[in-house]
Protein backbone atom coordinates (compact mmCIF):
# COMPACT_ATOMS: atom_id res chain seq x y z
CA UNK A 1 0.00 0.00 0.00
CA UNK A 2 2.55 2.41 1.19
CA UNK A 3 4.57 1.36 -2.40
CA UNK A 4 1.59 2.44 -4.28
CA UNK A 5 1.20 5.51 -2.89
CA UNK A 6 4.82 6.55 -3.34
CA UNK A 7 4.98 5.43 -6.89
CA UNK A 8 1.49 7.56 -7.70
CA UNK A 9 2.99 10.22 -6.20
CA UNK A 10 5.96 10.30 -8.32
CA UNK A 11 4.32 9.08 -11.04
CA UNK A 12 2.27 12.73 -10.25
CA UNK A 13 5.40 14.97 -10.06
CA UNK A 14 7.25 13.88 -12.97
CA UNK A 15 3.87 14.86 -14.84
CA UNK A 16 4.08 18.34 -13.37
CA UNK A 17 7.43 18.84 -13.72
CA UNK A 18 6.91 17.66 -17.51
CA UNK A 19 3.96 19.85 -18.08
CA UNK A 20 5.62 23.22 -16.32
CA UNK A 21 9.14 23.28 -14.83
CA UNK A 22 10.45 22.02 -17.81
CA UNK A 23 8.48 23.82 -20.44
CA UNK A 24 10.30 26.36 -19.00
CA UNK A 25 13.97 25.50 -19.54
CA UNK A 26 13.16 23.28 -22.38
CA UNK A 27 15.96 23.88 -25.09
CA UNK A 28 14.94 24.81 -28.74
CA UNK A 29 11.10 23.43 -27.69
CA UNK A 30 12.18 19.98 -26.89
CA UNK A 31 11.14 18.78 -23.25
CA UNK A 32 12.63 15.34 -22.11
CA UNK A 33 10.23 12.69 -21.45
CA UNK A 34 10.17 11.94 -17.46
CA UNK A 35 7.35 9.63 -17.50
CA UNK A 36 9.33 7.00 -19.53
CA UNK A 37 12.33 7.25 -17.37
CA UNK A 38 9.81 6.31 -14.54
CA UNK A 39 8.25 3.65 -16.44
CA UNK A 40 11.55 1.85 -17.64
CA UNK A 41 13.32 1.97 -14.30
CA UNK A 42 10.12 0.53 -12.44
CA UNK A 43 9.65 -1.86 -15.20
CA UNK A 44 13.28 -3.18 -15.04
CA UNK A 45 13.79 -2.95 -11.42
CA UNK A 46 10.37 -4.31 -10.26
CA UNK A 47 8.48 -6.93 -12.51
CA UNK A 48 6.61 -6.77 -16.14
CA UNK A 49 3.44 -6.33 -13.79
CA UNK A 50 4.51 -3.14 -11.93
CA UNK A 51 6.22 -1.44 -15.32
CA UNK A 52 2.94 -2.12 -17.49
CA UNK A 53 0.37 -0.70 -14.55
CA UNK A 54 3.25 2.19 -14.02
CA UNK A 55 2.81 2.55 -18.07
CA UNK A 56 -0.59 2.41 -18.21
CA UNK A 57 -1.35 5.32 -15.76
CA UNK A 58 1.31 7.84 -16.82
CA UNK A 59 0.18 7.01 -20.45
CA UNK A 60 -3.62 7.63 -19.28
CA UNK A 61 -2.54 11.44 -17.32
CA UNK A 62 -0.95 12.30 -21.01
CA UNK A 63 -3.66 11.15 -22.59
CA UNK A 64 -6.48 13.38 -20.44
CA UNK A 65 -4.34 16.30 -20.86
CA UNK A 66 -2.77 16.24 -24.02
CA UNK A 67 -4.17 12.80 -26.08
CA UNK A 68 -6.09 13.37 -28.83
CA UNK A 69 -8.15 10.04 -27.96
CA UNK A 70 -7.82 8.54 -25.05
CA UNK A 71 -5.72 5.50 -24.51
CA UNK A 72 -2.89 6.19 -27.11
CA UNK A 73 0.35 6.96 -24.82
CA UNK A 74 -1.69 4.44 -22.06
CA UNK A 75 -0.97 1.61 -24.87
CA UNK A 76 1.92 2.38 -26.05
CA UNK A 77 3.42 3.37 -22.41
CA UNK A 78 2.06 0.11 -20.78
CA UNK A 79 3.89 -2.42 -23.60
CA UNK A 80 7.10 -0.25 -22.85
CA UNK A 81 7.15 -0.73 -19.29
CA UNK A 82 6.12 -4.46 -19.97
CA UNK A 83 8.93 -4.55 -22.25
CA UNK A 84 11.09 -3.48 -19.69
CA UNK A 85 9.87 -5.79 -17.13
CA UNK A 86 10.97 -8.80 -19.00
CA UNK A 87 14.87 -7.50 -18.02
CA UNK A 88 14.55 -7.70 -14.53
CA UNK A 89 15.93 -10.89 -14.31
CA UNK A 90 19.55 -9.28 -15.43
CA UNK A 91 18.65 -5.82 -13.24
CA UNK A 92 21.89 -5.47 -10.79
CA UNK A 93 21.56 -1.96 -8.80
CA UNK A 94 25.11 -1.48 -9.35
CA UNK A 95 25.52 -1.44 -12.85
CA UNK A 96 24.42 1.57 -15.02
CA UNK A 97 24.56 0.52 -18.37
CA UNK A 98 21.75 -1.62 -18.88
CA UNK A 99 19.40 0.95 -17.18
CA UNK A 100 21.01 3.83 -19.23
CA UNK A 101 20.93 1.56 -22.76
CA UNK A 102 17.03 0.16 -21.69
CA UNK A 103 15.72 3.83 -21.17
CA UNK A 104 17.47 5.28 -24.21
CA UNK A 105 15.95 2.40 -26.26
CA UNK A 106 12.47 2.75 -24.51
CA UNK A 107 12.65 6.36 -25.27
CA UNK A 108 13.67 5.65 -29.03
CA UNK A 109 10.85 3.13 -29.75
CA UNK A 110 8.63 5.66 -28.16
CA UNK A 111 8.97 8.48 -29.97
CA UNK A 112 9.12 6.18 -33.62
CA UNK A 113 5.67 4.67 -32.43
CA UNK A 114 4.42 8.60 -32.11
CA UNK A 115 6.16 9.37 -35.26
CA UNK A 116 4.58 6.31 -37.24
CA UNK A 117 1.35 6.52 -35.75
CA UNK A 118 0.44 10.01 -35.55
CA UNK A 119 2.70 11.62 -38.42
CA UNK A 120 3.51 8.90 -40.87
CA UNK A 121 0.03 7.92 -41.25
CA UNK A 122 -0.98 11.30 -41.93
CA UNK A 123 0.93 11.44 -44.86
CA UNK A 124 4.15 13.57 -43.17
CA UNK A 125 7.13 11.63 -45.16
CA UNK A 126 10.23 13.81 -43.79
CA UNK A 127 11.20 11.04 -41.29
CA UNK A 128 14.85 12.61 -41.69
CA UNK A 129 13.59 16.26 -40.47
CA UNK A 130 11.79 14.99 -37.38
CA UNK A 131 14.55 11.89 -36.48
CA UNK A 132 17.17 15.08 -36.38
CA UNK A 133 15.07 17.74 -34.97
CA UNK A 134 12.24 15.95 -32.39
CA UNK A 135 12.99 12.72 -32.17
CA UNK A 136 17.08 12.66 -31.34
CA UNK A 137 17.24 16.19 -28.60
CA UNK A 138 13.99 14.26 -27.21
CA UNK A 139 16.32 10.64 -26.61
CA UNK A 140 19.66 12.99 -25.80
CA UNK A 141 17.96 15.36 -23.06
CA UNK A 142 15.90 12.05 -21.78
CA UNK A 143 19.47 10.53 -21.42
CA UNK A 144 21.18 13.67 -19.34
CA UNK A 145 17.77 13.92 -17.29
CA UNK A 146 18.50 9.90 -16.50
CA UNK A 147 21.47 10.51 -14.96
CA UNK A 148 19.85 12.25 -12.06
CA UNK A 149 16.50 11.18 -12.07
CA UNK A 150 17.68 7.69 -12.19
CA UNK A 151 19.68 7.15 -8.97
CA UNK A 152 17.14 9.09 -6.97
CA UNK A 153 14.41 6.45 -8.35
CA UNK A 154 16.63 3.58 -7.28
CA UNK A 155 17.26 5.21 -3.64
CA UNK A 156 13.40 5.28 -3.24
CA UNK A 157 12.95 1.56 -4.99
CA UNK A 158 15.84 -0.13 -2.62
CA UNK A 159 14.50 1.92 0.44
CA UNK A 160 10.72 0.41 -0.39
CA UNK A 161 12.22 -2.90 -0.64
CA UNK A 162 13.73 -3.12 2.29
CA UNK A 163 10.97 -1.36 4.23
CA UNK A 164 9.30 -4.02 2.61
CA UNK A 165 11.17 -6.51 3.93
CA UNK A 166 11.28 -5.48 7.54
CA UNK A 167 7.30 -5.63 7.15
CA UNK A 168 6.59 -8.89 6.52
CA UNK A 169 9.43 -10.42 8.81
CA UNK B 1 -3.35 -25.93 -13.13
CA UNK B 2 -4.74 -22.07 -14.26
CA UNK B 3 -2.42 -19.65 -13.06
CA UNK B 4 -5.34 -17.33 -11.87
CA UNK B 5 -7.44 -19.98 -9.93
CA UNK B 6 -7.17 -19.20 -6.45
CA UNK B 7 -5.92 -21.47 -3.84
CA UNK B 8 -6.98 -21.35 -0.52
CA UNK B 9 -5.07 -19.40 1.90
CA UNK B 10 -3.06 -17.92 -0.79
CA UNK B 11 -2.96 -14.49 -1.57
CA UNK B 12 -5.15 -13.57 -5.32
CA UNK B 13 -2.43 -12.38 -8.35
CA UNK B 14 -2.94 -12.38 -11.63
CA UNK B 15 -0.21 -12.81 -14.04
CA UNK B 16 1.41 -9.62 -15.84
CA UNK B 17 0.94 -11.29 -19.14
CA UNK B 18 -2.70 -11.90 -18.51
CA UNK B 19 -3.39 -7.94 -17.14
CA UNK B 20 -1.49 -6.44 -19.82
CA UNK B 21 -3.47 -8.75 -22.36
CA UNK B 22 -6.82 -7.13 -20.43
CA UNK B 23 -5.39 -3.47 -20.18
CA UNK B 24 -4.38 -4.00 -23.79
CA UNK B 25 -8.42 -4.54 -24.73
CA UNK B 26 -9.11 -1.46 -22.18
CA UNK B 27 -7.00 0.90 -24.10
CA UNK B 28 -8.17 -0.13 -27.81
CA UNK B 29 -11.79 0.10 -26.49
CA UNK B 30 -11.37 3.61 -25.12
CA UNK B 31 -9.91 4.39 -28.39
CA UNK B 32 -12.65 3.24 -30.48
CA UNK B 33 -14.89 4.90 -28.34
CA UNK B 34 -13.20 8.43 -28.50
CA UNK B 35 -13.53 8.26 -32.06
CA UNK B 36 -17.24 8.10 -31.88
CA UNK B 37 -18.38 9.75 -28.51
CA UNK B 38 -16.43 11.85 -25.79
CA UNK B 39 -18.11 9.57 -23.04
CA UNK B 40 -14.74 9.18 -20.85
CA UNK B 41 -14.04 13.05 -21.08
CA UNK B 42 -16.44 14.24 -18.88
CA UNK B 43 -15.90 12.08 -15.90
CA UNK B 44 -11.78 12.06 -16.12
CA UNK B 45 -11.43 15.83 -17.11
CA UNK B 46 -13.27 16.22 -13.86
CA UNK B 47 -11.29 14.29 -11.86
CA UNK B 48 -8.22 15.63 -12.79
CA UNK B 49 -9.11 18.91 -12.77
CA UNK B 50 -9.81 18.80 -9.00
CA UNK B 51 -6.00 16.77 -8.70
CA UNK B 52 -3.35 17.68 -10.81
CA UNK B 53 -4.47 21.54 -12.27
CA UNK B 54 -4.16 23.31 -8.66
CA UNK B 55 -0.99 22.00 -8.43
CA UNK B 56 -0.58 23.06 -12.25
CA UNK B 57 -1.50 26.42 -11.47
CA UNK B 58 0.95 26.62 -8.43
CA UNK B 59 3.64 25.97 -9.80
CA UNK B 60 3.19 27.90 -13.07
CA UNK B 61 2.87 31.28 -11.28
CA UNK B 62 5.73 30.39 -8.84
CA UNK B 63 7.51 29.86 -11.87
CA UNK B 64 5.87 32.84 -13.32
CA UNK B 65 7.11 34.76 -10.88
CA UNK B 66 10.76 33.33 -10.61
CA UNK B 67 11.32 34.46 -14.29
CA UNK B 68 9.76 37.81 -14.29
CA UNK B 69 12.06 38.15 -11.17
CA UNK B 70 15.47 37.32 -13.23
CA UNK B 71 14.38 38.76 -16.23
CA UNK B 72 13.92 42.41 -14.03
CA UNK B 73 17.63 42.20 -13.29
CA UNK B 74 18.83 41.47 -16.79
CA UNK B 75 16.48 44.61 -17.91
CA UNK B 76 17.21 47.00 -15.82
CA UNK B 77 19.75 48.92 -17.36
CA UNK B 78 18.55 48.41 -20.54
CA UNK B 79 15.28 49.83 -19.40
CA UNK B 80 16.45 52.92 -18.42
CA UNK B 81 18.00 53.87 -21.91
CA UNK B 82 14.38 52.70 -22.79
CA UNK B 83 12.81 55.39 -20.85
CA UNK B 84 14.70 58.20 -21.79
CA UNK B 85 14.03 56.96 -25.73
CA UNK B 86 10.29 56.73 -24.26
CA UNK B 87 10.16 60.14 -22.84
CA UNK B 88 10.57 61.73 -26.03
CA UNK B 89 8.58 59.29 -27.96
CA UNK B 90 5.62 60.14 -25.26
CA UNK B 91 5.94 63.48 -26.51
CA UNK B 92 5.04 63.01 -30.02
CA UNK B 93 3.09 60.23 -29.57
CA UNK B 94 0.92 62.73 -27.54
CA UNK B 95 0.38 65.30 -30.50
CA UNK B 96 -0.04 62.24 -32.94
CA UNK B 97 -2.99 60.91 -30.19
CA UNK B 98 -5.12 63.76 -30.20
CA UNK B 99 -5.31 63.54 -33.98
CA UNK B 100 -6.33 60.12 -33.98
CA UNK B 101 -8.35 60.65 -31.32
CA UNK B 102 -10.05 62.56 -33.67
CA UNK B 103 -10.00 60.30 -37.22
CA UNK B 104 -11.56 57.50 -34.27
CA UNK B 105 -14.40 59.65 -33.76
CA UNK B 106 -14.71 60.09 -37.56
CA UNK B 107 -14.22 55.90 -37.64
CA UNK B 108 -16.32 55.34 -35.23
CA UNK B 109 -19.53 57.74 -36.96
CA UNK B 110 -18.23 56.10 -40.41
CA UNK B 111 -18.66 52.29 -39.14
CA UNK B 112 -22.12 53.30 -37.81
CA UNK B 113 -22.83 54.36 -41.33
CA UNK B 114 -21.89 51.12 -42.82
CA UNK B 115 -22.70 48.77 -40.14
CA UNK B 116 -19.50 47.20 -39.85
CA UNK B 117 -19.89 46.68 -36.44
CA UNK B 118 -19.11 43.10 -35.98
CA UNK B 119 -15.01 43.61 -35.13
CA UNK B 120 -13.84 41.07 -32.42
CA UNK B 121 -13.49 44.34 -30.25
CA UNK B 122 -17.16 43.76 -29.52
CA UNK B 123 -17.35 40.01 -28.11
CA UNK B 124 -17.56 39.04 -24.71
CA UNK B 125 -14.05 37.87 -23.45
CA UNK B 126 -12.19 36.32 -20.45
CA UNK B 127 -8.69 36.20 -19.40
CA UNK B 128 -7.08 33.01 -18.85
CA UNK B 129 -3.51 32.14 -17.86
CA UNK B 130 -2.11 29.17 -19.46
CA UNK B 131 -0.69 26.58 -16.90
CA UNK B 132 0.52 23.61 -18.26
CA UNK B 133 2.07 22.64 -22.01
CA UNK B 134 2.03 19.55 -23.90
CA UNK B 135 4.15 17.33 -22.46
CA UNK B 136 5.29 15.76 -25.73
CA UNK B 137 7.42 17.51 -28.52
CA UNK B 138 4.83 16.66 -31.42
CA UNK B 139 1.91 18.73 -30.82
CA UNK B 140 1.87 22.33 -29.82
CA UNK B 141 -1.28 22.50 -26.90
CA UNK B 142 -1.85 23.93 -23.87
CA UNK B 143 -3.89 24.20 -20.55
CA UNK B 144 -5.44 27.37 -19.35
CA UNK B 145 -6.75 27.77 -15.68
CA UNK B 146 -10.21 28.43 -16.56
CA UNK B 147 -13.18 25.93 -17.27
CA UNK B 148 -16.77 24.97 -17.59
CA UNK B 149 -17.45 26.73 -14.47
CA UNK B 150 -16.06 30.22 -16.12
CA UNK B 151 -18.48 29.48 -18.99
CA UNK B 152 -15.94 28.04 -21.34
CA UNK B 153 -17.10 25.40 -23.65
CA UNK B 154 -15.60 23.12 -26.51
CA UNK B 155 -15.03 25.06 -29.64
CA UNK B 156 -14.69 28.71 -28.66
CA UNK B 157 -12.24 30.48 -29.80
CA UNK B 158 -8.76 31.81 -28.64
CA UNK B 159 -7.13 35.12 -28.86
CA UNK B 160 -3.86 36.96 -27.42
CA UNK B 161 -2.16 39.72 -28.79
CA UNK B 162 -4.89 40.75 -31.22
CA UNK B 163 -4.38 37.18 -32.76
CA UNK B 164 -5.79 34.10 -33.26
CA UNK B 165 -4.07 31.42 -30.77
CA UNK B 166 -6.12 28.83 -31.39
CA UNK B 167 -9.66 26.91 -30.03
CA UNK B 168 -10.77 25.02 -26.92
CA UNK B 169 -10.73 20.77 -27.49
CA UNK B 170 -11.97 20.01 -24.04
CA UNK B 171 -13.27 21.39 -20.88
CA UNK B 172 -12.85 20.57 -17.20
CA UNK B 173 -14.84 22.25 -14.35
CA UNK B 174 -12.03 24.52 -13.50
CA UNK B 175 -9.07 24.01 -17.04
CA UNK B 176 -9.40 23.29 -20.52
CA UNK B 177 -7.02 22.34 -23.22
CA UNK B 178 -6.20 24.45 -26.45
CA UNK B 179 -5.01 23.42 -29.37
CA UNK B 180 -3.19 26.44 -30.78
CA UNK B 181 -3.19 27.52 -35.00
CA UNK B 182 0.01 26.21 -35.09
CA UNK B 183 0.24 22.78 -34.20
CA UNK B 184 0.14 20.01 -36.87
CA UNK B 185 -2.85 18.60 -36.66
CA UNK B 186 -4.74 22.25 -36.55
CA UNK B 187 -6.36 23.45 -40.02
CA UNK B 188 -7.70 26.79 -40.01
CA UNK B 189 -10.11 28.05 -42.87
CA UNK B 190 -8.58 31.84 -43.46
CA UNK B 191 -9.24 34.62 -45.97
CA UNK B 192 -6.75 37.28 -47.53
CA UNK B 193 -8.40 40.69 -45.98
CA UNK B 194 -7.58 42.74 -48.99
CA UNK B 195 -9.19 40.64 -51.52
CA UNK B 196 -11.65 37.90 -49.82
CA UNK B 197 -9.70 34.58 -51.30
CA UNK B 198 -10.09 31.69 -49.16
CA UNK B 199 -6.96 29.81 -48.23
CA UNK B 200 -6.42 26.95 -45.69
CA UNK B 201 -3.69 27.73 -42.81
CA UNK B 202 -1.89 24.93 -41.29
CA UNK B 203 0.33 24.08 -38.84
CA UNK B 204 3.35 22.56 -38.81
CA UNK B 205 5.64 20.69 -37.29
CA UNK B 206 9.20 21.36 -39.50
CA UNK B 207 7.95 24.96 -39.79
CA UNK B 208 7.08 25.24 -35.83
CA UNK B 209 10.90 26.26 -34.86
CA UNK B 210 11.07 29.30 -37.19
CA UNK B 211 7.58 30.72 -35.97
CA UNK B 212 5.82 30.26 -39.48
CA UNK B 213 2.70 28.04 -40.57
CA UNK B 214 1.53 26.86 -43.91
CA UNK B 215 -0.82 28.13 -45.93
CA UNK B 216 -2.15 26.61 -48.95
CA UNK B 217 -5.01 26.44 -51.67
CA UNK B 218 -5.20 30.06 -52.19
CA UNK B 219 -7.01 30.40 -55.36
CA UNK B 220 -5.61 34.13 -56.48
CA UNK B 221 -6.53 34.24 -59.90
CA UNK B 222 -5.76 37.72 -59.92
CA UNK B 223 -2.54 37.82 -58.64
CA UNK B 224 -2.76 40.69 -56.76
CA UNK B 225 -1.87 38.61 -53.04
CA UNK B 226 1.32 40.02 -52.08
CA UNK B 227 4.06 39.36 -49.40
CA UNK B 228 2.16 41.22 -46.12
CA UNK B 229 -1.07 40.94 -46.69
CA UNK B 230 -3.11 40.53 -44.02
CA UNK B 231 -4.81 36.66 -43.44
CA UNK B 232 -8.12 36.83 -40.72
CA UNK B 233 -10.26 33.83 -40.69
CA UNK B 234 -12.94 33.23 -42.66
CA UNK B 235 -16.61 33.51 -42.74
CA UNK B 236 -16.99 29.56 -43.97
CA UNK B 237 -15.31 28.73 -40.96
CA UNK B 238 -17.83 26.47 -38.65
CA UNK B 239 -15.01 26.40 -35.24
CA UNK B 240 -14.18 30.10 -36.04
CA UNK B 241 -15.33 33.38 -35.94
CA UNK B 242 -14.96 35.29 -38.83
CA UNK B 243 -11.84 38.51 -38.99
CA UNK B 244 -10.11 37.71 -36.41
CA UNK B 245 -6.45 38.13 -37.57
CA UNK B 246 -4.29 35.32 -38.07
CA UNK B 247 -1.08 36.74 -39.70
CA UNK B 248 0.78 37.77 -42.09
CA UNK B 249 1.77 36.30 -45.39
CA UNK B 250 5.62 35.57 -45.83
CA UNK B 251 6.15 33.90 -49.07
CA UNK B 252 3.69 33.10 -51.60
CA UNK B 253 4.99 29.99 -54.32
CA UNK B 254 2.78 28.95 -57.12
CA UNK B 255 1.67 25.20 -56.60
CA UNK B 256 2.55 22.74 -59.23
CA UNK B 257 -1.26 22.40 -60.41
CA UNK B 258 -1.09 25.95 -61.56
CA UNK B 259 -4.57 26.49 -60.03
CA UNK B 260 -3.50 27.53 -56.82
CA UNK B 261 -1.19 29.27 -54.51
CA UNK B 262 0.86 28.14 -50.65
CA UNK B 263 2.99 29.43 -48.94
CA UNK B 264 4.36 30.66 -45.23
CA UNK B 265 2.33 32.78 -42.80
CA UNK B 266 4.03 34.86 -39.63
CA UNK B 267 1.42 34.14 -36.88
CA UNK B 268 0.11 37.32 -35.20
CA UNK B 269 1.38 35.71 -32.00
CA UNK B 270 3.87 35.25 -30.41
CA UNK B 271 3.60 31.42 -29.45
CA UNK B 272 6.85 31.04 -27.70
CA UNK B 273 6.43 33.83 -25.41
CA UNK B 274 2.61 33.26 -24.86
CA UNK B 275 1.15 33.73 -21.05
CA UNK B 276 -2.28 35.09 -20.87
CA UNK B 277 -4.67 34.35 -23.72
CA UNK B 278 -8.15 36.11 -23.74
CA UNK B 279 -11.25 33.54 -24.74
CA UNK B 280 -14.04 34.40 -26.64
CA UNK B 281 -17.55 33.84 -24.87
CA UNK B 282 -19.22 33.34 -28.57
CA UNK B 283 -19.72 30.49 -30.59
CA UNK B 284 -19.71 30.37 -34.12
CA UNK B 285 -23.23 29.86 -34.92
CA UNK B 286 -23.46 26.61 -37.23
CA UNK B 287 -26.74 24.96 -38.83
CA UNK B 288 -27.92 22.16 -37.34
CA UNK B 289 -28.29 19.14 -39.10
Amino acid sequence: MKRKIIVAILIFFCFLLQSTVFQAIAFNGIVPNLLIVLTAAFGFMRNEKEGLVIGFFCGLICDIFFGDVIGFYALVMMYIGFFNGKFSGIFYPEDIKLPMALIIVSDLSYCMICYICMFLLRGKLDFPYYFLHIILPEVVYTTVITLLLYPLILFINVRLENGGKRGTQ
Amino acid sequence: MSPIVRRKGERFTLPGKYLLFILTILCTGMMLMTFSTDIFNKPLNTIVGYVVVPFQRGISSVGSWISKRSEELVQIRALLEENAELKRQVDELTVENTQLQQEKYELNTLRELFDLDSEYADYEKVGARIIARDSGNWYHSFTIDKGSDDGLAVDMNVIADGGLVGRIIAVGPNWAKVVSIISDNSNVSGQILATGDKLIVSGDLEMMQSGLIRFSQLLDSAGVVVEGDKIVTSDISDKYLPNILIGYTKDITLDSNKLTKSGTVTPAVDFEHLDEVLIILELKQTVEE
